[in-house]
């Protein structure tokens, strides 16, 4: 992709941090995300039993991963659900583009879908003359704007109300400005009812499938997923493999979890189950509905027992809500589809580490992420395995690019570091060096970057070592 | 985070004084050592103590940080528990040793000697039960909560139950008491620009306050937000909370 060749991670945070409306505009929504989720958790007992079975669902799902997405696609086609397989996103984006050709569609109705984005489908389609149309509010407001989402679940929401507006005026024809949200919904409403009445092909991602039943669900608000589902004589969901839960019987706890943690609902609006294409006889439906499963790396993510883990995920975005990093940078900076602390374990296994492993530098390791993920994903653990794979190839590295980092300046600070921290008359010698000369030390490397905005470290004329003797505190 | 069980009060315990409090915070942890001394504690300090690894462990360079971590395992042997004065190095010790030691010869010592550790404060109330008298004027401060003090090892109501027990202080909590303070080690000096970003954040946090001090229990957080305040000309103290229980209630 043209944005992750230039990818300039330093660079993009900089300019980030200097946007005030962009760091205004995150901090008011993340605050509003964070408030709409405790308050839909009052109970933190019944959350962490709740977060405990999320967990033993999903894990017990990857566990016997290949065995359900056979028992899953044998349902489907036994239920008339078309079912292909797709080992990385050129395949996928060909299978789609068939099914397009098929019915000699030339437009194409789109639910909110991040592996959709993750097959930068609509760049593609574009490429062979198939317009694709965003319906989620959102994911329209964006498309207009030539943006890409900065949120999994909530993608324009680097946008304020008036720069809504100001895009509407500008893209939509005929559309004066209004910073009303009913007006502005309203005039949404009417260019998508027109594109849904229309299309021949609707698109759609999906947010659980159902092994034991061959259901696919699919969560909404605005009742674009249902459009885009229902009207066109055919549906293709796009659907990563990670998805598939054993039975039905995982879903209501993964749906509470996966909504409490998104936007803070009991349930959205739209909860959708596509078992089958219209069945003889009845009245409406899509004549074809077509499942894709997308691997496009995820079975080698599998392969490891710790890097597993983040297949876990359910895609809430809470971890971005919570993440001090996100809310301050918001997620373009991250330069890739996936932003936020999930973006940063998931990115480097899926592009490698040359490409994306600096994503992992960006966490302070403050935990608010693994704290609020409802499935329980040790997502600090995964970062710092990460940056131990991006210097050493040793010790059963599985990331692509491992010890891409490795460097020798690096390596002698920290065997130096472990030399003063393991003999004794070495440490003695650093902290009484340190507290003698510590104030006349080079501004320069790590200290340079420290001084920035912080007064140096002082460093105390005697260390704590030497001081506890005479408080008749004994060694041993 | 699994239940913690807490031992009867012991007669001797081992005082781990952490790399930053060692070079940095000296005074911290003499009155770290004399808050446990004088509820009748004999105090021991391994001269061979360093530091708890978590530094190159969170760095990505796990070997030099088990090499180190297998000293202090060598440095506390007996079976007395381990204080320490900082939520981050115990969380390291706590909870990190045992995974850094998996299946390597020390699993079993590592397991062990995790078992013994204990955040300062958490010691003070849940295995001492102090009761402390202030003997301060009256003062307004307000509390930075470590992330690891608070996720890691959960032992942040213990910090405040013992600011709490000084009846001249009056604390006034931050408005974002939870996020993070953008010390994270080398994080540090690996996203300068983030890092600013967020301590800048937390010092405007502190100063609308109005407090005259901010407190807290890890030195690298301490040394990030008072740097970060005199570097911008903020005149807000920081001290380690050992520190300033000592300075409120011993007997002058």
């Amino acid at each position: 992709m043209e944005a992750e060749k230039t990818f300039d991670f330093e660079n993009n945070i900089e300019k980030a941090l200097r946007d005030d409306r962009l760091r205004k505009n995150l901090r008011n929504a993340m605050d509003i995300l964070v408030e709409k989720r405790r308050s839909v958790f009052p109970d933190r007992e019944h959350l962490e039993r709740l977060r405990a079975a999320g967990n033993a669902i999903k894990r017990r799902a990857l566990k016997q991963l290949p065995c359900l997405l056979e028992q899953l696609e044998a349902n489907c086609t036994k239920n008339g659900i078309q079912v292909h397989w797709a080992e990385d996103t050129a395949e996928a984006n060909g299978i789609v583009l068939d099914i397009l050709r098929r019915h000699d569609a030339k437009e194409v109705v789109k639910g909110k879908s991040m592996v959709s984005e993750e097959m930068h489908l609509n760049h593609f389609l574009q490429t062979h003359g198939i317009d694709a149309l965003e319906t989620d509010l959102g994911e329209f407001i964006i498309q207009l704007n030539h943006e890409t989402p900065s949120h999994i679940i909530v993608p324009a929401i680097h946008k304020n109300r008036d720069e809504v507006a100001a895009i509407f005026q500008e893209k939509i024809p005929d559309t004066p400005y209004t910073e009303n949200v009913e007006e502005l919904t309203a005039i949404a409403r009417r260019v998508l009812r027109e594109r849904f009445a229309r299309a021949k092909v609707g698109l759609s991602g999906v947010n659980f499938a159902i092994a034991e039943t061959g259901t696919l669900l699919l969560v909404e608000n605005e009742g674009n997923g249902r459009m885009c589902t229902t009207v066109p004589e055919v549906h293709v969901a796009v659907m990563g493999l990670e998805k598939v839960l054993e039975k039905l019987s995982d879903v209501p706890p993964l749906l509470r979890l996966l909504t409490g943690s998104a936007t803070g609902q009991l349930i959205t609006t739209y909860v959708n189950m596509i078992t089958s294409p219209r069945r003889q006889g009845e009245k409406d439906g899509p004549r074809e509905v077509h499942l894709i499963l997308l691997d496009n790396g995820r079975s080698h993510i599998l392969s490891d027992p710790e890097f597993r883990q983040t297949l876990l995920c359910i895609r809430c975005g809470t971890c971005l809500n919570h993440c001090p990093v996100y809310v301050r940078i918001g997620g373009h900076a991250y330069g890739h589809v996936y932003p936020g602390p999930i973006g940063k374990i998931l990115t480097p296994q899926m592009e490698g580490l040359r490409r994306a492993g600096v994503l992992a530098t960006a966490s302070s390791l403050c935990g608010a992420c693994a704290e609020v993920c409802p499935v329980q994903i040790p997502i600090p653990a995964l970062i710092r395995r990460l940056r131990r794979e991006s210097y050493d190839t040793g010790d059963g590295a599985t990331v692509a690019d491992a010890g891409y980092r490795s460097n020798l300046a690096e390596t002698l600070i920290w065997k130096g570091w472990e030399l003063a921290n393991t003999v004794p008359a070495l440490n003695r010698l650093g902290t009484r060096l340190a507290g003698a000369v510590g104030d006349k030390m080079p501004n320069r490397g790590p200290l340079k970057a420290w001084t920035r905005v912080r007064t140096a470290p002082k460093f105390a004329a005697k260390s704590l070592h030497d001081r506890v003797g005479k408080e008749g505190v004994k060694n041993e | 985070m699994e239940k913690q069980e807490y031992p009867a009060k012991p007669e001797t315990v081992y005082f781990f004084g952490t790399c930053l409090m060692d070079a940095i915070y000296p005074d911290a942890g003499l009155a770290a050592i004399r808050l446990l001394r004088r509820e009748g504690l004999s105090v021991l300090f391994p001269q061979g103590q360093s530091c708890c690894g978590q530094p190159a462990y969170n760095a990505g360079f796990a070997g030099e940080a088990r090499a180190v971590a297998r000293k202090q395992l060598e440095e506390f042997p007996k079976p007395y528990p381990i204080v320490v004065p900082s939520g981050s190095c115990a969380g390291m010790m706590k909870h990190h040793y045992p995974e850094l030691f998996a299946g390597t010869p020390e699993e079993d010592a590592a397991r062990a000697f995790s078992d013994r550790v204990y955040e300062l404060f958490e010691f003070l109330v849940r295995v001492l039960d102090v009761r402390l008298e202030d003997r301060g004027e009256p003062v307004t401060i307000t509390w930075h909560s470590s992330c690891h003090a608070l996720r890691e090892m959960g032992v942040v109501p213990y910090a405040k139950t013992l600011i709490g027990q000084l009846k001249n202080v009056s604390l006034v909590a931050l408005e974002r008491e939870t996020e993070c303070c953008g010390f994270g080690g080398t994080f540090a000096v690996k996203q300068p620009a983030l890092s600013a970003a967020m301590v800048a954040d937390k010092v405007a946090d502190i100063s609308r306050t109005g407090a005259s001090k901010v407190v807290a229990g890890d030195c690298g957080c301490l040394m990030n937000i008072t740097g970060a305040m005199a570097h911008s000309g903020v005149r807000i103290a920081g001290q380690h909370l050992a520190e300033f229980l000592w300075e409120r209630t011993h007997g002058s």
